[in-house]
């Protein structure tokens, strides 16, 4: 995915209205995209949402009269919400990402990618302006925003872990990070603790491959980061099984807590299941609490 | 060649490798096995864990070990090692390979023509003219037959053992010129003239005597003794003891031959001969043929028996009947009924019954002979007859035998008699005493009820107690005995029916006579009487001890026969001469069996021919093995064996392990291609072009259908009768070819079970152009040959009204391509009737298990994979008329096959419209 029109020619790319990536995203969102997808509360807008028996806090301009000639009371008409949010992607692109274990399964930047971008379509759908971290890519609505989405996620990063910028975050918007969360723990950790300092919430998705949740290995075995900066010989692979997973569930519980206080939620995915399963948790993370 | 024990090393010097091998453990132990790089994201994790401290960066002793192995087995294996070395044998010049050739190598043969055929091929190595001589049957010419031993090694095939020993070669080796060297295989048994023999082949060279010690035996004839069959058998060398079993050998009551008795005999330590007895019911011992040594394949081992053991010819002459019609008080009655099982009864004259030669003729109640009679019966007597006589009413009478000896009657007799226990005289009827044991009737029990009432009394002399062989309680003789000449004279002082006693209505009589019956034996013929004349061969023996017809031999003199000693001129066998039969042995009854011995000088080796075996294969594929064994070990001390590739390690070790499910898959999938779809099956004829070409037919049929009907088959498969099921397929259709091999007996069970079950198999000839139906065209007389062992009922020509005419089309005609009429199929029932109105018989139900004919179908039908047709039939638009025929009775036929014998039943249909009052 080092291009932006990757798996096809130049050509067929651009006779395409929409590259692999976010025809991909645009057919998994569709899974979704299947009910109502409204704010579902009331709030300014121009919806109709329903009629509520007048307050005395309400303006009399507020009044429906229409609705209230029909009865004795005075009634107000609420309209449905449709304040857009900001919502910030960090997807990462680092080397780590593109480790995928089996040839039929997606490398985790592969999935990660697929899910954000599903996301954001769907946010997007919803009304909503979504932008990438770090300034990249300001929070926009429109199908254009998409398109430059994908073209920006489709880059590669060439250090090994990745961590998030915490730049470009609106007070009071909400964020969305997916990593594998395997790297140095601390830039993670500030960024959202700044996210949080500035009111964002959001949720953090751990995307992991399933050899990295079973650690399958024995003999010596010579372990090295994609990009071969990192690495760690030992003699019998199957001893440390258990202390690897001790450290990945150590891991997590830490992104956990991490996530409690800060007001975020916390889901690991594996590439070997279903993509639409977290994209439904993605939605429904992002949709609460909003 | 350097040896350790058995094994020999063609490359010693390479085992000096073996030394290194401590020095590779070192170095191998110190190398650890090769790390694995694997990427890992998860790495980062990982960063600062420690491995174990007792964890070992070595390899593992068990895999040090496994590779030192097999770097030990390579090293020995390029050695060259072979086990059981053969030396070659030195030696120049010409060559002469000697055996005995004797009955007694028979056992061991191939291990002489093995040895033979080795030191054939050393003399070939060594470029030695050789000659290959049997002593027992020596060449015709008088120069030894030297030839390459290459040439010798395929005539060794030939070389038999002879049902004889070496009869003086020496003399034929002194005709012969030129010096050699001597190999003999001896077969270990001594012979008259081998040291002689010796000698001689000592003037013209060396001399190697090859022998194992090995126990011969030689079974001597069976013999008769008071009732028993006595065989013996003599072995040589005498040594441990040896149990052996002997068999009787005759035919059985259907002319079968089999074993009919088996006794074991038991050489005890020391003793040169055993001997046993055999208790043989008459019926039995009269059948025996031969004996035989159990196992041993000689002809040392079996012995013939002649008459020797045949039936007695008994001669019955009772004295003048002058009553008639009183069966039961005829003299001869109780002697009929005793002999009849045992003996030949002969009637007659007593002038024609000595003619006859019987071994015994009896006498009851006879009183005077004419003065000829009794002279010629003494003259037989004499001869080794056994006259039987028994007292009576006119014997008491008679004053035969009452001053002087009468020659016919054992003892002086005292007139009158006695008579004892009757109604008119005083005492009790005598019972009789004990049997002397010196009497042949010694041991017979003596029933209590057997009375003697009356008797002729034998006058006392001093010789009169040697005579008594039997005598009452009272000491009063009953059976007295003298002998004559080669015979003997036997009298019963009682009648021979039971008036004077109950002797006769007892099982003793049986007894008695049987003793004495058995005990006659006919002489052995002399060399006078057998002189002038001819004896014809009936089985000869060869030397394995295996009977066969000599009819196509010619006769021996007399002469010859009465020495008795085999060899070229006289075959152990059985030879007839007359109503005699005489078996000639090659064991006589005194023959001994003696260790060929040999002097200091002579160099004597063993016959055992060891096969050098080179182990370098075995050893070099257990290098590989262990190196595989190796490969997957290490896989797995690396990790390699579980992880990320796990998957495809397993399948390919589940491929290798699993390739007998491959079969069954097949057999599986064979099964589904035949039933998911209708389908049309020809049998493969190993022909691949006639498998090709009914291939094709069956395909062009199945496409017919397919248009035409609602028949869809798929494509038509290939049958092998063998291995396939034939259960699947409604029709299998079969071209003759004429060298097809005949199906196997499952194969043939598979067809019975097919046809019977309501299969179809249409028998193509393919010759119709050529010959008629049951003409002896080869590819008829093949289908014969199949069909011979097929579950077939009787056939018949198509008739008119077989329902083959009409399941699809109406027929008459069942061309292929060629249009022969002849087309067989099962025959209607013999009661099948036309009924009036109806336009067909009511015919056999069910479909016909076969069609046979010669129109060659396939060809007709036959399309290729365009669809075109791959053969003519006949000419232009007619012929084109013949193949549609031919594809119409094809439909017809696959018609008649799937709906049976539907279309038959519409015969039925008015009736059916009848009843339902339509």
């Amino acid at each position: 995915m080092t291009q932006p029109l990757a798996l096809r020619s130049d050509a067929e790319a651009l006779a395409a209205p929409l590259p692999p990536l976010l025809a991909e995203a645009e057919h998994l969102a569709s899974a979704v995209l299947l009910g109502e997808h409204g704010r579902r509360r009331a709030g300014t807008g121009d919806t109709f949402w329903q009629y509520r028996p007048a307050q005395p806090h309400d303006e009399a301009r507020s009044i429906d009269w229409r609705r209230s000639a029909r009865s004795d009371a005075n009634f107000v008409q609420d309209k449905e919400w449709q304040i857009a949010q900001s919502i910030i992607l960090w997807v990462d692109q680092a080397a780590s990402m593109s480790f995928g274990s089996d040839e039929n399964l997606p490398t985790k930047g592969q999935r990660a990618r697929t899910l954000g971008l599903a996301c954001a379509i769907l946010l997007i759908r919803g009304g909503e302006r979504v932008g990438l971290t770090g300034l990249r890519l300001p929070p926009r609505r429109g199908e254009a925003q998409l398109m430059q989405m994908a073209q920006l996620l489709s880059q590669e990063d060439d250090t090994d872990y990745g961590a998030p910028e915490a730049q470009g975050m609106l007070p009071h918007s909400r964020a969305l990070f997916i990593s594998d969360f395997l790297g140095d723990i601390k830039p993670i950790e500030d960024a959202l603790l700044r996210a949080a300092d500035r009111g964002v919430g959001g949720a953090l998705l751990q995307v992991l491959d399933p050899q990295e949740e079973a650690f399958p290995f024995d003999g010596r075995t010579i372990f090295q980061s994609m990009t071969g900066a990192l690495q760690h010989e030992t003699l019998k692979a199957g001893d440390l099984k258990t202390r690897y997973l001790d450290r990945l569930a150590e891991r997590k519980d830490h992104l956990q807590n991490l996530a409690r206080v800060t007001g975020w939620q916390f889901q690991t995915h594996h590439t070997g299941e279903s993509a639409t399963n977290a994209l439904l948790w993605l939605y429904g993370a992002l949709e609460h609490h909003s | 060649m350097w040896l350790i024990g058995p094994i020999g090393f063609a490359a010693p010097w390479l085992l000096l490798g073996l030394i290194a091998l401590p020095i590779l453990w070192i170095l191998l132990r110190a190398v650890p096995p090769a790390p694995i790089r694997r990427r890992f994201p998860g790495v980062a994790l990982l960063l600062g864990l420690t491995d174990d401290e007792n964890q070992s960066d070595r390899t593992p002793w068990w895999l040090l070990l496994l590779r030192i192995l097999a770097v030990a087995a390579a090293i020995i294996g390029f050695a060259g090692p072979v086990l059981n070395p053969q030396n070659a044998r030195e030696g120049s010049g010409d060559l002469v390979i000697i055996l005995d050739g004797s009955w007694a190598g028979a056992p061991s043969w191939q291990a002489r023509i093995d040895r033979v055929d080795t030191l054939l091929t050393e003399a070939a190595l060594a470029d030695r003219r050789t000659a290959v001589i049997n002593l027992s049957a020596l060449p015709a010419t008088e120069e030894l037959p030297f030839a390459a031993p290459g040439d010798w090694q395929n005539r060794l095939p030939g070389i038999q053992p002879q049902p004889w020993q070496p009869i003086d070669p020496a003399a034929w080796f002194t005709e012969t010129t030129g010096n050699f060297e001597t190999y003999w295989i001896s077969d270990g048994l001594d012979w008259d003239g081998r040291e002689d023999l010796l000698a001689a082949l000592e003037t013209r060279g060396g001399v190697t005597v090859f022998q194992t010690p090995r126990q011969n035996l030689g079974l001597r004839p069976a013999r008769f003794e008071d009732g028993e069959v006595i065989v013996s058998a003599t072995r040589s060398p005498v040594g441990n003891p040896l149990e052996t079993t002997i068999t009787a050998i005759g035919l059985d009551p259907a002319g079968v031959e089999r074993q009919l008795a088996a006794v074991p005999l038991i050489f005890e330590p020391g003793e040169a001969v055993a001997e046993t007895a055999m208790v043989l019911p008459p019926e039995l011992r009269n059948r025996i043929t031969r004996f035989e040594v159990t196992g041993r394949r000689s002809a040392g081992a079996v012995s013939l028996t002649d008459d020797a053991l045949k039936r007695r010819e008994v001669a019955l002459i009772a004295g003048r009947d002058d009553r008639e019609g009183l069966e039961l008080l005829s003299p001869l009655f109780y002697l009929r009924e005793a002999l009849e099982p045992t003996a030949d009864i002969i009637d007659g004259t007593l002038d024609d019954i000595l003619l006859a030669n019987p071994d015994v003729i009896i006498f009851a109640d006879v009183a005077n002979l004419a003065g000829t009679e009794a002279e010629a019966v003494l003259e037989w007597v004499e001869r080794g007859g056994m006259l039987l006589r028994f007292a009576g009413p006119r014997l008491a009478a008679s004053d035969q035998g009452r001053n002087v000896v009468d020659p016919l009657l054992p003892v002086r007799l005292r007139s009158g008699g006695r008579s004892v226990g009757g109604a008119m005289s005083w005492g009790e009827p005598k019972t009789l005493a004990p049997f002397a044991e010196d009497s042949p009737f010694f041991g017979l029990p003596i029933p209590d009820d057997v009375t003697v009432t009356s008797q002729v009394m034998a006058q006392p002399d001093p010789t009169l107690a040697d005579s008594v062989i039997a005598q009452l309680t009272d000491g009063t003789p009953l059976v007295t005995r003298t002998l004559a000449g080669d015979g003997q004279i036997v009298l019963v002082h009682v009648t021979a029916n039971a008036e004077w006693s109950s002797l006769p209505l007892s099982g003793l009589f049986v007894q008695m006579l049987e003793r004495l019956a058995v005990s006659t034996r006919p002489s052995t013929p002399d060399a006078a009487e057998l002189a002038g004349t001819t004896w014809l061969p009936n089985r000869v023996m060869d030397g394995y001890g295996s009977l066969e017809d000599g009819s196509a031999l010619p006769g021996v003199a007399g002469e010859v026969l009465a020495e008795g000693i085999p060899g070229p001129d006289l075959l152990p066998g059985l030879y007839a001469g007359g109503d005699r039969q005489l078996a000639i042995n090659v064991i006589g009854e005194d023959t001994v069996l003696n260790v060929a011995g040999w002097p200091t000088r002579i160099a004597i080796e063993g016959m055992d021919v060891v096969r050098e075996t080179a182990l370098k294969g075995w050893l070099l594929s257990a290098t590989m093995m262990l190196l595989l064994i190796d490969v997957i070990a290490s896989l797995a001390i690396g990790g390699r064996l579980r992880g990320p590739r796990a998957d495809v390690a397993a399948a390919l070790a589940v491929a290798l392990l699993w390739t007998p499910d491959a079969q069954a898959q097949t057999a599986e999938d064979f099964a589904l291609r035949a039933t998911t779809e209708v389908v049309l099956a020809h049998v493969l004829t190993g022909d691949a072009e006639i498998d090709e070409i009914s291939q094709a037919g069956l395909l062009g049929l199945s496409q017919t259908l397919f248009r035409r009907t609602s028949i869809e088959p798929a494509a038509p498969i290939g049958v092998d009768l063998e291995n396939d099921e034939l259960a699947f397929f409604p029709f299998l259709y079969w071209p003759v070819t004429a060298d097809q091999p005949l199906p196997s007996r499952e194969a043939y069970a598979k067809l019975n079970r097919y046809l019977r079950s309501g299969g179809m198999i249409m028998f193509d000839t393919r010759d119709a152009d050529s010959a008629r139906f049951g003409s002896g065209s080869p590819e008829g007389q093949r289908l014969q040959a199949i069909a011979r062992s097929l579950d077939i009922p009787g056939i018949e020509q198509i008739p008119p009204d077989h329902v083959l005419t009409r399941t699809f089309y109406l027929l008459q005609d069942f061309p292929g391509r060629y249009a022969s009429r002849d087309v067989w199929v099962e025959a209607a029932p013999i009661n099948a009737e036309q009924v009036d109105g109806m336009p067909f018989r009511n015919l056999n139900d069910g479909v016909t298990p076969v069609i046979i004919g010669g129109n060659d179908w396939a060809r007709a039908w036959a399309v290729d994979a365009n669809g075109r047709r791959m053969f003519p039939v006949g000419r232009g638009m007619s012929g084109e008329r013949q193949r549609e025929i031919a594809l119409r009775f094809g439909v017809n036929v696959i018609m008649h096959v799937l709906t049976g014998n539907y279309k038959s039943d519409q015969v039925h249909v008015p009736d059916l419209l009848d009843r339902l009052g339509q």
